[in-house]
């Protein structure tokens, strides 16, 4: 088999096709939120969110019963909204510390989900999907949910780059600005609850962390502004959904770890470019480190 | 209305982000940026850029600052100082509307500070995340945000105001330099440049002179002054009381009260200063008058402790 032709092979199936585009918009869409969670230092919230769909989920596993999949989706949605702003709430009371704050909801709820779980038999193996991801069983309507949330997603991220911007470099000049800085934060957190909920199927609970952080935090690396951090990060996440996909074909192992595991080797190798980078300016201190490979 | 703002408008009210539209800022600066969609309200000319009347503030129930009674007049530098934890952040968090007195009235210009958009805050250089991945020039034109309102790019007027405000603090050069790659002094000078930037017409310094060396408190100084020729009001919180006495027109001694407000000779008394700092400050008779020697990292001795 020649190499394009191992390239194309793929797509003669249409669950390939179909979950090859559900990685490519979910690895752009969590790669571009991201940067927010890592510049915002939300990435312990963001695991708690996915972590905290599970109840969610069998409660809309008992309601609607285990044909219905897309009634699911809107469970797991509501529930990763409803958790989002309940700790965001919960950690600006003060009273507890914030990581303190959400492990308390994150263990409680994840815990609630599995009790609840337990009480079905024949439910194992769809949590296990919902754990680790399974981006082959993408349907037509998922796909077509993933493009819209995801698009809306990025959207709204573009219609309020300013605000974000400001909110999460400098809170107080929103505030002497008259912001309403507590609306934008909370709408970044129901868009990153967002972006949990749509993404849930392509990597899973588990492994959800790893594409809110590791894609955003090797652009950083190489970036100097947050408009080049998110356009960097977004080709790194796309990148590692379809090369992952790729891996996850031809070895045969599992989607949503094929796709973290080169998302997580990029990184690596970017820290070693930069590295190398840092080192080679400090001893040329003439050069200041500002390369064309930054310039942005 | 342009054909922009027929389309973002509904937009912005559907997110229920419209604010109510008031007067206009005081003009400092000749350029002004077109089609701006938010400004502040009108100052009354009568009135000081700053009067506390028989302020309190409290964190939580616990009393941070009590019973701040003064007027400052428009283009008066003021310095306040006061041992750590005396109240100088609560002050200027008070006087930018970002914490609201337990009891009291403030008036920025005649309003209340919240209806002002040319109030301009630099935080402490340590509260701010250098790593953050923005240019100078990008932290310099988010000053212009809150005059744009939502879902509005800046426009060329906002971008020039910004390279002008980069070029009065002297740091044009920098203008796309990553923040992480800046000294302690262009920091500072960036924050400045924001404020002139933000046309702010009071400005206030949350200890801009801390972990700076003697050639940048210099220029930021400098600065302060420039800030005050243009006709803004320069309140800094500072730690160096020999630079509160000579380089600001009012100095404000603060010890979770007023101990003194006034002019410098006023109000850096010998004996206004035991009773702010307490045993943290020495004083030594000389011929030449006292000498202060102070201890920067000391939390001051609080009135009723004293015999």
């Amino acid at each position: 088999m020649s190499f394009l032709e191992m390239v194309v092979f793929p797509f003669s199936y249409p669950f390939m096709v179909r979950g090859l585009l559900a990685a490519v918009i979910v690895g752009i869409v969590c790669s571009v939120i991201g940067c927010y969670v890592v510049l915002r230092g939300m990435a312990f919230l963001g695991s708690a969110v996915a972590h905290s769909i599970l109840p969610g989920l069998a409660v809309g596993f008992l309601v609607e019963g285990q044909d219905d999949r897309r009634g699911l989706f809107w469970w797991a949605l509501g529930t990763s909204v409803f958790v989002a702003l309940g700790v965001g709430a919960i950690s600006r009371r003060g009273r507890i510390r914030e990581d303190s704050a959400i492990g308390i909801v994150f263990a409680g709820m994840f815990a609630l989900g599995i009790a609840l779980i337990s009480t079905v038999r024949g439910f194992a193996v769809d949590l296990v999907h919902f754990l680790f991801g399974n981006v082959l069983a993408v349907t037509a309507w998922d796909l077509a949910v993933i493009g819209a949330f995801g698009g809306a997603i990025l959207l709204l991220v573009g219609l309020f780059y300013k605000e974000f911007l400001v909110i999460s470099f400098d809170p107080t000049l929103g505030r002497t600005q008259r912001l309403p800085v507590r609306l934008y934060q909370n709408l970044l957190l129901i868009l990153m609850a967002l972006t949990v909920a749509v993404s849930l199927q392509t990597v899973g609970v588990g492994l959800m962390l790893a594409m809110l952080v590791t894609p955003p935090s090797a652009a950083l690396l190489l970036t100097r502004r947050l408009p080049m951090m998110m356009a960097a990060s977004a080709g790194i996440g796309a990148l590692s959904g379809l090369i992952g996909l790729y891996v996850s074909f031809y070895v045969g192992i599992a989607s949503g770890a094929a796709i973290v595991l080169v998302a997580t080797g990029l990184f690596l190798v970017l820290l070693a470019v930069s590295l190398v980078r840092s080192r080679r300016r400090h001893a040329f201190p003439a050069n200041d480190g500002r390369d064309a490979f930054t310039a942005g | 209305m342009r054909a922009a703002d027929r389309r973002t408008r509904p937009l912005a009210r559907w997110f229920g982000l419209q604010w109510p539209s008031v007067g206009s800022c005081r003009a400092m600066h000749d350029v002004q940026a077109p089609g701006r969609a938010r400004s502040g309200v009108e100052h009354a000319a009568c009135c000081p850029a700053l009067r506390f009347q028989h302020v309190s503030a409290e964190y939580h129930g616990v009393p941070a600052l009590e019973q701040i009674t003064l007027s400052l007049d428009v283009g008066k530098r003021l310095a306040v100082v006061g041992p750590n934890g005396a109240g100088k952040s609560t002050f200027l968090a008070l006087a930018a509307g970002l914490l609201a007195p337990a009891n009291g009235t403030i008036e920025v210009f005649g309003h209340a500070p919240l209806a002002h958009l040319c109030i301009s805050y630099l935080p402490q250089r340590a509260a701010v995340d250098w790593r953050f991945p923005v240019t100078v020039f990008d932290v310099v034109l988010m000053a212009r945000g809150g005059r744009m309102g939502p879902l509005r790019r800046p426009s060329r007027a906002d971008r020039q105001i910004a390279r002008d405000a980069l070029r009065t603090v002297g740091i044009a050069d920098l203008a796309s330099r990553r923040i992480a790659d800046l000294s302690g002094g262009q920091q500072q000078r960036m924050f400045v440049a924001r404020a002139f930037a933000q046309q702010a017409e009071l400005v206030l310094m949350d200890e801009p002179l801390a972990a700076l060396d003697v050639h940048s408190i210099t220029e930021i100084l400098e600065l302060i002054d420039k800030l005050s020729d243009q006709g803004a009001t320069p309140v800094v919180a500072l730690h160096d009381l020999g630079i509160a006495g000579q380089r600001f027109d009012r100095v404000l001694l603060l010890d979770r009260q007023m101990v003194g407000y006034g002019s410098a000779e006023d109000v850096l008394s010998p004996e206004r200063l035991r009773r702010a700092y307490g045993s943290c400050l020495r004083m030594i008779e000389t011929e030449e008058g006292v000498l202060m020697i102070q201890d920067t990292a000391c939390s001051g001795g609080h009135i009723d402790e004293l015999p």
